[in-house]
């Protein structure tokens, strides 16, 4: 509980620290429009040459693209921040600041930089989403819905487990800015449905750098392609995973010594 | 003389400073496959889907393409307009303006340093994307000179545009929407996104005025083809004006946005 009061009260300055700069919103907003326009553009072009992509229709790559700018939103607002600060604290030796606090040092670690405007790719992601649901033929069922949201949910986590596990190489190897990079083109993957890439992508954008599954797998249950097993099976996966996370950044906080004591 | 000294010396720093930074860079290639990949991909399974060939693109053909391009990519990395917003505000800007030579020259010289370490740790990609995805690559000699001044002209014309969208920040701090509407647009006009032959007629139309394909999709053409002679003559031209336009450009930009700068801590 005391955790997640931390939390929020990061949240809270984090906003409060950002409505002072109103015009971000505005900038921010027609960055979001651009990418988004972008990707339609690109729907386009490849819809103008095909009916289908492998099995996918336009209105369901639609939903694709709106779950990939929502994902990408909240990575952006919340995951990528702190990501970014705890690489620099560890380069400069401030993590002490982290470590010598009364709270677990992964929850306040992660909870520390929040970017309030990135939030703009999540309206519009919502925007476009909806846009594809109502194109559909068979508009999904609550069920399905619900299961689009917690797969959504399952996802961002997996993604916040690998920028953890990625940002805990730091503690062995302090130089990991072009591991960023390495991510950022990663994470273009994610526009597309994982079903059209070969299998050994797809496995890799599952599990490996669990894009796919952040994206694909909500798009999956919300137009109706996407079994129960399956879902249970990916949340087990997650779960795992996020067991797994826990025990990396143990180990890496335990090789940390401040470079500034 | 005195520039080629120059270059020689900063590429030479830029040359043994990222070799020590190998890994760094390998993970930045790989990271850079991702995209193309993606692309040749869904352009492959729709040529598939068409019968074999989309516009007369197979898929060895795309996969030919997509792999040079992780290499014009990667030539095509230079100093990045949100750059300058740092330079400006933690005064290294100051630095530079008091050496005799334009600051442009220090941005090629080291980047194209950088450029050679680049080009050996690709290699080794380019041949595990070879296995993987069969490209058909048959070019001549003629192709391959082309090819070769060509990635450099594209370097060279990347670094002056990107300089010069770059000088905008001088004017506004708020550069960002501008320029990742330049990204855009470049994204979709270059050839970058998908060969431009694919394109719709205005689209290619469009880019025929815009110097993008120089720096992107014109290298890749030149090597993987379907090109002419003349076609590689003409490109080459292309390739070269633009260059000189856009030099004559930043010239006459950077006059007029070096007099708004003032050292913030210099």
């Amino acid at each position: 509980m005391r955790a997640l009061r931390v939390a929020l009260l990061h949240l809270r300055v984090s906003v409060m620290n950002e409505l002072q700069y109103r015009a971000n919103f505005f900038i921010q907003l027609i960055q979001s429009l651009i990418s988004v326009a972008t990707g339609l553009i690109v729907l386009a072009l490849i819809f103008d040459r095909t009916p289908d992509l492998n099995g996918w229709t336009r209105p369901q790559l639609l939903v694709v693209l709106g779950i990939y700018s929502i994902v990408g939103g909240f990575f952006g607002f919340g995951l990528e921040p702190a990501v970014v600060r705890i690489m620099g604290d560890v380069r400069e030796g401030t993590f002490d600041y982290v470590l010598t606090k009364p709270v677990d040092s992964q929850v306040l670690a992660s909870v520390r930089a929040f970017r309030v405007w990135r939030l703009t790719d999540v309206v519009v992601g919502i925007a476009v989403a909806t846009w594809g649901l109502v194109a559909l033929p068979n508009p999904p069922s609550l069920t399905e819905l619900a299961g689009g949201v917690v797969m959504l949910m399952a996802g961002f986590v997996a993604l916040y487990c690998l920028g953890l596990i990625i940002v805990t190489g730091a503690f062995w190897y302090t130089n990991m800015d072009m591991v960023q990079d390495l991510f950022t083109g990663m994470y273009r993957a994610g526009q597309y449905p994982t079903g059209v890439y070969p299998r050994w992508l797809r496995l890799v954008l599952t599990f490996l750098v669990p894009i796919g599954l952040a994206v694909t797998t909500p798009s999956q249950s919300l137009t109706g392609q996407l079994t129960w097993q399956r879902l249970v099976a990916l949340l087990g996966f997650v779960t795992a995973l996020v067991v797994v996370t826990r025990l990396i950044w143990k180990l890496g906080t335990k090789r940390y010594s401040g470079a500034s004591a | 003389m005195t520039y080629l000294r120059l270059y020689a010396t900063l590429g030479r720093q830029a040359i043994s400073t990222n070799f020590q930074y190998r890994l760094n860079n390998f993970m930045f290639l790989v990271g850079m496959i991702a995209e193309p990949v993606v692309y040749l991909v869904v352009w492959s399974s729709i040529a598939e889907r068409q019968g074999g060939a989309l516009d007369g693109y197979t898929p060895g053909m795309f996969a030919a393409y997509y792999i040079v391009w992780t290499l014009v990519r990667a030539m095509n990395i230079t100093f990045t307009p949100f750059g300058w917003e740092e330079r400006i505000r933690d005064g290294t800007l100051s630095g530079h303006l008091l050496r005799p030579i334009h600051p442009v020259h220090y941005d090629i010289g080291w980047f194209s340093g950088w450029k050679v370490v680049t080009i050996v740790m690709w290699l080794p990609i380019a041949v595990a994307l070879a296995l993987v995805f069969e490209p058909t690559l048959d070019p001549t000699w003629q192709q391959c000179v082309t090819f070769f001044v060509a990635i450099w002209g594209a370097f060279l014309l990347r670094t002056m545009l990107l300089w010069v969208l770059g000088l905008i920040t001088f004017w506004t701090t708020r550069v960002t929407a501008m320029f990742e509407a330049y990204f855009a647009a470049e994204l979709l006009l270059s050839g970058r996104l998908v060969p431009l032959d694919l394109m719709p007629g205005w689209a290619r139309e469009t880019a025929r005025w815009l110097p993008f394909e120089s720096s992107f999709g014109f290298p890749i053409t030149a090597l993987v083809g379907p090109i002419s002679g003349r076609g590689l003559a003409e490109g080459l031209a292309r390739q070269f004006a633009w260059i000189a336009v856009s030099a004559l450009f930043l010239a006459w930009a950077w006059r007029h946005a070096v007099k708004r700068y003032s050292a913030v801590n210099g």
